[in-house]
């Protein structure tokens, strides 16, 4: 019995050695990079599965669900990505306008000022739920993911591009126009 | 005068040798370790990771020695000591090359299992002196482990010198190749002493001696806590074993003498089975190779390219089997080890009379 168990405990173990023996020497070689639609994906095991990251990365989407991107311009200042988000780490402060300021790339009339628009890429969660709901579709996922700091602020990304004075000009202005309006009805 | 500074000397050149090779052989380790998982090792430290030792052995000699408050001082910090110099004097009495050995004693082998079962002792001290649970029970499983396989390892060399009727190994080494004194007869029917080569060497001079060799490798394997024979160490459930409370350089040291112990345990079996510094070529006719490749340095570099092989070896299983539970490495050892030695031991007694009259 005990004799059955070890020889057979010495069969099993010269098939592992010679199992293991097969990928040291296949270490020679890297595994390529293969669609994995194609039919043998799953045949070719041999060689260092390795991808030496800063040096050499995996190719991956270019609209892959990694880091975000806002598009400030095509901005409408709609709120909508900030609602949408689980995590809540997308900031919008609007200022109203008295008139149009423009149109996006595809033809949104924009009506706000982006006074702040700032995503905590500390808190997101890389949902993707604020690009689905974007009208103008100026929030993206991007393939950058590569991002590390010493500072966790340094993880909350601006995309507001307007400066304090400007921020303070528009709200001036909008609150003229307010106490105009309000005079104007008084009258 | 030059007496005393060679008996300075040898030691100091062991001991940096030693400590060059266990540098090599972590490194050697780590990269055998990542391509057989098809990784790729240390590659960041210098050119494919060259330097990465290097950098491990700098962080830990400037790492502070800690002492537990509830260690036993003095068994704790001997304990590195004990474990290292048990293994560091096995080296004395082993020969790299003809007539090239520390010390050439009569006693040689003997020599080797008393001061090498000394190790344990240091284990021991280790496991309790941390007063530690996870020590001392690395160390409980240290000792029944090292106690049992001694056996083994005892009864295969006895087989084996009952061949070479010597316990010095420096003779042990000159009997397997052209220098013998003696005729050396391959399985026992053909005269080999002046072929030489492989057909010479110990292993091949009596069928049994293969399976001796078997089990004098997997008890040694054994003797220095490796794996599939870690249990002591075990990380994966006692964290360190024996050496869980170590740091900085005692832990080194613990280290060194893991590594010495491997490469010993390696070069004895090479030097008693597999030839020692004999040149694993035969002599051909007008071919003169196993002539042409005997020598001093030739013999180093033999008992090296030998012994650095079986390390090799032992890596290999170490990356390739899991680890034996305690009952099987026990049932392992007394029911079919010490069993199968016993015969060869009783074979190699009447091949002795039998055979080689």
């Amino acid at each position: 019995m005990i004799l059955k168990t070890t020889i057979h405990g010495f069969a099993t173990a010269v098939k592992g050695l010679l199992l293991t023996v097969r990928h040291l020497f296949g270490a020679k070689k890297s595994r390529e990079t293969r669609d994995i639609r194609q039919a043998d994906y799953f045949e070719k095991q041999e060689g260092v599965t390795t991808v030496q990251f800063p040096h050499e990365t995996m190719p991956i989407p270019e609209v892959a669900r990694y880091q975000l991107d806002v598009e400030i311009d095509d901005c409408i200042v709609c709120d909508l990505c900030a609602k949408a988000c689980p995590v809540d780490c997308i900031t919008i402060e609007s200022i109203k306008s008295p008139e149009a300021i423009g149109k996006t790339s595809d033809g949104s009339v924009k009506r706000l000022y982006a006074a702040q628009f700032d995503i905590d890429m500390a808190k997101c969660m890389y949902c993707g739920l604020c690009t689905v709901v974007c009208p103008t579709e100026c929030i993206t996922m991007t393939n950058q993911y590569d991002r590390s700091t010493t500072k966790l602020t340094d993880l909350i990304y601006d995309f507001g591009e307007m400066t304090d004075e400007e921020i303070a000009k528009r709200s001036e202005e909008w609150t003229r126009f307010q106490a105009d309006k309000e005079a104007a009805k008084k009258k | 005068m030059g007496d005393i500074l060679l008996h300075i000397l040898v030691p100091l050149v062991i001991f940096g040798f030693i400590a060059l090779f266990t540098l090599f052989a972590v490194y050697a380790e780590r990269k055998i370790a990542g391509f057989v998982q098809d990784r790729l090792g240390p590659m960041e430290t210098g050119k494919y990771g060259l330097l990465q030792t290097f950098a491990d052995i700098l962080k830990l000699l400037q790492k502070e020695l800690i002492n537990p408050s509830a260690a036993d001082k003095i068994l704790f910090t001997v304990a590195p000591v004990v474990i290292f110099v048990a293994v560091f004097i096995g080296y004395s009495v082993v020969p790299w090359a003809p007539n090239f050995i520390p010390a050439n004693t009569n006693t040689g082998l003997f020599f080797i299992m008393a001061v090498v079962s000394i190790d344990g002792l240091g284990i021991l001290m280790a496991g309790w002196g941390s007063n530690n649970k996870y020590s001392l029970l690395g160390s409980i499983r240290a000792i029944a482990q090292m106690v049992s396989y001694e056996i083994p390892v005892g009864l295969s060399l006895i087989a084996a010198v009952m061949i070479t009727q010597t316990l010095n190994l420096n003779e042990i080494a000159f009997n397997q190749g052209i220098l013998s004194t003696e005729k050396i007869h391959f399985l026992g029917f053909w005269d080999v002493s002046e072929i030489g080569g492989i057909f010479a060497w110990n292993i091949f001079q009596a069928p049994h001696l293969i399976v001796v060799y078997v089990i004098f490798f997997v008890a040694t394997l054994a003797e220095c806590n490796r794996a599939p024979f870690d249990i002591p160490e075990a990380e994966s459930e006692l964290i360190g074993g024996f050496h869980t409370e170590y740091g900085g350089i005692r832990f080194a040291f613990v280290f060194l003498a893991e590594y010495a112990m491997m490469f010993l345990v390696a070069m004895l079996g090479v030097v008693i089975f597999l030839g020692g510094w004999n040149t694993p070529l035969p002599n051909i006719g007008a071919l003169k190779l196993a002539d042409w490749t005997t020598g001093l340095v030739w013999g180093i570099f033999w008992t090296f390219a030998k012994s650095l092989t079986i390390v090799g070896v032992q890596m290999w299983i170490r990356w390739t089997l899991p680890r034996f539970r305690a009952d099987q490495l026990m049932n392992l050892c007394w029911k079919v080890m010490i069993p199968i030695a016993f015969a060869c031991m009783a074979i190699s007694g009447l091949w002795r009379i039998l055979v080689m009259n």
